[in-house]
């Protein structure tokens, strides 16, 4: 009897505990944005760091997204910044053609440019099934290249001009005169949304079964888990984030070229993921927030940004692997201390 | 006749930009057969090969062929040095792991590059010189027929090496199997090393060949072309060293008749759709082995 009623004591406690954490999670999350937005009111900022704000948001969700891939699914997305090119292009189109109120032109701008990604996510996800690791990774990369391509070919409509008509543009110029909707607010909005997801979809049954994927796939199949299935699920939501953050950082610049999307972009935010520690969402959001930040606190070594980048990637590579590194796991107490290089497995 | 002779002269381009991406597709092909792994940092040696050419003549004054040899030497030396300090230790990490730390490498001669010559492209005058051939009506770039001679020349040299000497003969052990191999007396080390070496110098003479073509040099030269000899490597079958040879060739006509008849904007996408459908419907390329795998 008594056990009984102690293990549905703390039961109960632990159901308390967790409704605290939930309502300490929002209040986390409320005071973060007052704390923005007074020191964007209040001019504490200057002008220089006001214009980082979107970046780093946007740049957290990419990081976010791709750790679905990377970091719970092991399968490496070097094609990223097309997915969130797609989002920006599908974006940029639909607020320069159509004539809405700007708050749902730009609501509906970011599902239909989250959609479409989604789309081409799943067909990304196709090969997928049946490649892993280099060749997939290969697969992204091309899928990337194949985007710029394309956008470079078409001949996209970009508004009226004054005689009513409409203006085509030639992809390779890129899109220009869009409307700068998006602020710290859209994209704190939007950035929650997909942390909130993100990290609720990894607590559950599906994300469990992606980060077995990662672990075995071999296993997860034997136990009847349809590994393709899920694979596909994993580049979907991450190519529909990526295109949210795509619209989001289009309608944050007043032009947007295919070029802006490029390898290089993808190569970004895998460092963040990198760095953050593959499979930590907290990790990603710290990195993509630092590394955003910290090239413009050192503007003097900004040459060097790229350079520092790849020998971050190296050294996390080779440190991760390395006998020191597999002493500090032993130690659990050292351990800790490395938990935001952690590697994820 | 005259579409004709245009075709004939598109498929001689084609077999020309093929060769180059067939030698560059050997070192992707070899290292992945003995390392299993991609090098990505492979495309980027071209472009420090063109560079090193560019510094020996121009800003060195070196004789030509001094300089050819000293830019082979130094890129087979980069990759021993890039194999020793970035991937050897990463041996028995996960792929994944070795992956990020090759796209590091990559990440990281283009940006030093970037820091030492700026990234403004530097015109850099071909270092052959050899008049246009005419057969017939049909006329063949000098710098073409030169290409196509030198690639014939490295592969026939690298298939005698692989095939009769004793050297090559570890190369293909250890990329059958290192553990026996390694009982066999052969020092795996070495030959991985020596595999990146004659990658790298093969990547070495493609850079050479490419700057001599394109005539201009920047950080970034090396990336597409090294996406798309593996685009070559893995059409061919990737680990088969004829089959990186076909496939190069095979890739490099695809892109030029696509430029010629389709469109230039186009012809990257239809290479790398190219890819994603011999992945598709056979992931083992055209000359590769299966591989089955096993738990």
């Amino acid at each position: 009897m008594s056990t009984n009623k102690q293990t549905k004591l703390s039961s109960n406690k632990k159901a308390i505990s967790k409704t605290w954490i939930v309502i300490f999670k929002i209040v986390l999350i409320i005071a973060i944005y007052v704390i923005i937005s007074s020191l964007v009111r209040f001019d504490i900022l200057n002008r220089q760091y006001k214009a980082l704000l979107v970046p780093i948001g946007v740049n957290i969700i990419l990081a976010v997204s791709l750790n679905v891939v990377t970091g719970f699914l092991g399968e490496l997305s070097l094609g990223h910044a097309g997915f969130m090119s797609i989002g920006a292009f599908t974006g940029a189109l639909f607020t320069l053609n159509m004539d809405m109120p700007g708050t749902l032109e730009f609501i509906i701008a970011i599902l239909l440019g989250g959609t479409i990604a989604a789309i081409f996510g799943f067909f990304i996800g196709v090969p997928a099934l049946r490649l892993r690791g280099d060749y997939l990774a290969i697969v992204t990369l091309a899928f990337g290249e194949i985007i710029k391509a394309i956008i470079k070919f078409l001949n996209l409509p970009s508004g009226k001009d004054a005689a009513g008509n409409v203006k085509m543009v030639k992809g390779t110029m890129g899109l220009s005169g869009i409307e700068t909707y998006a602020d710290y607010t859209w994209v704190y909005v939007a950035l929650v949304i997909v942390i909130v997801i993100c990290a609720n979809l990894i607590k559950s049954r599906h994300g469990r079964i992606i980060t077995s994927i990662r672990d075995n796939y071999l296993a997860a199949e034997s136990i009847g888990i349809h590994v393709s299935r899920y694979k596909i699920l994993a580049f979907v939501i991450a190519a529909f984030f990526a295109g949210v953050a795509g619209v989001i950082s289009g309608h944050n610049v007043p032009i947007i070229k295919p070029n802006d999307y490029d390898y290089n972009k993808s190569i970004d935010i895998l460092v963040f993921v990198v760095l953050g520690g593959m499979g930590s969402i907290k990790g990603s959001i710290i990195a993509a927030t630092v590394l955003t930040v910290l090239p413009e606190i050192l503007r003097p070594i900004k040459d060097y940004r790229m350079l520092m980048y790849a020998i971050l990637l190296i050294a996390m590579m080779l440190f991760n692997n390395s006998k020191f590194r597999a002493g500090l796991n032993e130690n659990k107490s050292l351990a800790k201390l490395t938990g935001l290089l952690k590697f994820g497995r | 006749m005259k579409l004709v002779v245009n075709v004939i002269e598109q498929l001689i381009n084609g077999l020309g930009a093929g060769s180059i991406y067939a030698l560059i597709a050997l070192g992707y092909s070899m290292v992945y057969g003995i390392a299993k792994m991609i090098n990505f940092a492979h495309g980027d040696i071209i472009m420090v090969g063109a560079y090193a050419l560019y510094v020996f003549v121009v800003l060195l004054n070196l004789p030509v062929v001094a300089a050819v040899i000293l830019t082979i030497g130094l890129c087979a030396i980069l990759g021993i040095t890039v194999e020793r300090i970035a991937y050897k230790p990463l041996r028995k990490a996960p792929p994944l792991a070795v992956l990020i730390t090759a796209i590091g490498v990559s990440f990281f001669l283009q940006n030093a590059a970037l820091l030492i010559f700026k990234s403004n492209p530097i015109p850099f005058k071909s270092i052959v010189n050899v008049n246009t051939i005419k057969i017939g009506s049909i006329s063949i770039r000098g710098i073409t027929a030169v290409i196509l001679v030198v690639t014939f020349v490295s592969m026939i040299l690298l298939t005698l090496f692989i095939n009769k000497t004793k050297a090559g003969r570890a190369m293909r052990a250890v990329s059958e199997d290192k553990g026996a191999a390694q009982l066999m007396g052969i020092n795996v080390n070495r030959t991985i090393s020596m595999t990146f070496a004659i990658g790298s110098a093969l990547a070495a003479i493609a850079g050479i060949l490419f700057i001599s073509q394109y005539q201009s040099l920047n950080p970034f030269m090396g990336g597409l072309p090294g996406i798309k000899a593996f685009v070559a490597a893995v059409l061919g079958g990737i680990g088969s060293v004829p089959g990186a040879m076909l496939g190069g060739v095979l890739l490099g006509i695809i892109e030029s008749i696509s430029k010629a008849y389709i469109s230039s904007e186009l012809s990257d996408a239809i290479v790398f759709g190219v890819l994603i459908l011999v992945l598709l419907l056979k992931p083992s390329g055209l000359l590769g082995k299966n591989r089955i795998e096993k738990v």
